[in-house]
């Protein structure tokens, strides 16, 4: 187990900078959570630690390591083989595959023991992708795509699991069986990196979160200190206290 | 009755034979979304290295280097061509298939000069009579071979990890990569696979009752492009269905054009084209091109 680090990214796509110099940290066995609005960077962020900026023509530079192991450069592949697996934004389930299939290309290239083993694994934590094993993926309804989104990336046996979003257009009380979830598989030693919009969530599960505001961290500590800050209570909270007269309701803090 | 019999048999096992070239076809365009026009000049290399070594090393050792050879050749199209071009658009790496297609076709033309190549094949112009059906020993084992062939690798890329990975990057090949799916490896096995295939179909191609492997064979491959795009370009089974349509539609029309002398000779060469214009008129993705099913 290593702590996963981002050092001085700056992400570029063409001429756009998404990323300038963001560094945070996620100790092994934490959950650390990246907040912030749409466009702030978040999946860009998650991008360039999983490998993927080149399927949307990024180039970054800076440093992304695991422990003393540098990731930056290596294929999206190769991040999945030192333990680092992400669960993209939106599920992305193989729909035309059947939910067992999917779980399988999870586990590709493990030995059939451990593949059993995580095989075992996901479905007690998901009794449903048992019952539904040869149905296409396609067929589920939302919350269940994302259990198999989780399903399918813990099939790869990650020390760090990177979630993009995972309550993102669910029923409240499925956001808060997945929020469990996410918990206990944080519980059995996974380091969880938690991209999320949704502040309040974020914050319950997070023992450390950053604020990403248009490519920088703004903000940063521990769930408990970001809880109580003024500027995360009126701008992702939205509480807004008397103090500042008529501003009462939320603002969008771009325009702020 | 006879004659319809047997043109239908006939058809049907040359209709095998450009499944297996459609097939392999729509599993280049499956794993890279490049549609291959290189893929009748991978035919004739296969062909053309089974036809110059059969003399030296036997029939079926010159077969085995040449499914060899054609399934290198595809994958080293894919390693030194399509994985290096970092290009915008998957159209334009069709058109670089096409320069490759030009480079390798025009050398072996050159090799093969005014020359009929024999394959070397142990059948010979044997013939089978079934009743009063006479039927062709090549044609019998290209169905055979076809048949197993496409059996095979259809369970293959149903239930082994490769063919897991195979679809799992066809659908979403980022999301594959996340996964831990190694792209590169499999593109690369696809093309491979795709030209072993051809190699194959080449074989068939050129045995009896087709005098041989001359310059001409890479035209006669082009008739599996048709079956691929009208079983549907991104579709195994398309591939299958467009292959027996086009070879017994093929036959049918060449068997019987006598009878329909008002369209002219030569329609059995025409007919492939025609009956893939009526399908995508009526389908435009092909019969079984990609019905999108998910919920939202």
């Amino acid at each position: 187990m290593a702590d996963l680090a981002v050092s001085d990214l700056v992400v570029g796509y063409g001429p756009v900078r998404a990323l300038r110099g963001v560094s945070m940290r996620v100790p092994s066995g934490s959950i650390v959570a990246v907040l912030g609005a749409n466009g702030a960077g978040k999946s860009t962020l998650l991008r360039a630690i999983s490998g993927t900026l080149r399927f949307h023509r990024g180039s970054c530079q800076g440093a992304v390591t695991l422990g003393d192991q540098r990731l930056t450069g290596l294929a999206a592949a190769s991040v999945v083989a030192r333990g680092v697996v992400q669960v993209p934004e939106g599920r992305r389930v193989f729909a035309r595959m059947t939910v067992e299939e999917n779980l399988r290309a999870g586990g590709l290239g493990r030995p059939r023991r451990e593949y059993a083993k995580a095989h075992d694994q996901v479905v007690e934590l998901f009794p449903v992708l048992a019952d539904r094993a040869r149905q296409r993926a396609g067929l589920l309804s939302g919350g269940e795509q994302q259990m198999l989104a989780i399903g399918r990336a813990l099939m790869a046996g990650p020390t760090t699991l990177l979630l993009d979003e995972p309550t993102l257009g669910l029923a409240p009380l499925m956001a808060a069986r997945i929020t469990e979830t996410i918990k206990e598989i944080n519980s059995l030693g996974t380091s969880v990196l938690l991209v999320e919009q949704n502040v309040a969530m974020a914050l319950s599960l997070a023992s450390h979160a950053y604020v990403l505001e248009v490519g920088e961290v703004v903000l940063e500590g521990t769930a408990a200190e970001l809880r109580a800050s003024d500027e995360v209570r009126r701008r992702y909270l939205g509480i807004a206290d008397a103090v500042e007269g008529t501003l009462r309701t939320r603002t969008l803090s771009r325009w702020s | 009755m006879t004659t319809f019999v047997e043109l239908l048999v006939n058809g049907i096992s040359i209709g095998a034979v450009y499944a297996l070239i459609a097939l392999g076809f729509v599993i280049i365009f499956k794993a890279t979304e490049v549609v291959n026009f290189a893929h009748a000049s991978l035919l004739l290399a296969g062909g053309y290295l089974v036809a110059r070594l059969w003399p030296v090393v036997g029939f079926w050792a010159a077969l085995l280097i040449g499914i060899a050879a054609a399934a290198l050749v595809a994958a080293a199209i894919e390693f030194l061509v399509i994985r290096r071009a970092n290009v915008a658009s998957h159209s334009v790496l069709a058109i670089v298939t096409i320069g490759v297609d030009i480079v390798i076709t025009t050398e072996l033309t050159r090799q093969i000069g005014t020359d009929v190549l024999a394959m070397g094949d142990p059948w010979g112009s044997q013939v089978v009579r079934f009743g009063g059906v006479t039927l062709a020993e090549t044609r019998i084992v290209a169905l055979v071979t076809a048949a197993l062939l496409i059996t095979a690798f259809l369970l293959a890329f149903k239930y082994t990890g490769w063919g897991v990975a195979m679809r799992a990057a066809a659908e979403d090949a980022e999301t594959a990569a996340l996964m831990g799916v190694r792209l590169g490896r499999v593109s690369m096995s696809a093309w491979a696979v795709a030209g072993a295939l051809a190699a194959v179909a080449a074989l068939f191609l050129c045995v009896f009752p087709t005098p041989g492997l001359d310059r001409s064979t890479s035209l006669v491959a082009l008739k599996a492009f048709p079956a691929a795009i009208l079983g549907g370009l991104d579709s195994t089974t398309g591939a299958l269905v467009g292959g027996l349509v086009i070879g017994v539609t093929e036959s049918m029309m060449s068997g019987y054009q006598n009878d329909m002398a008002f369209l002219g000779r030569g329609i059995g060469d025409v007919a492939p084209f025609l009956v893939m214009l009526v399908i995508l008129l009526i389908r435009p993705a092909g019969l079984f091109g990609t019905k999108e099913l998910a919920r939202v």
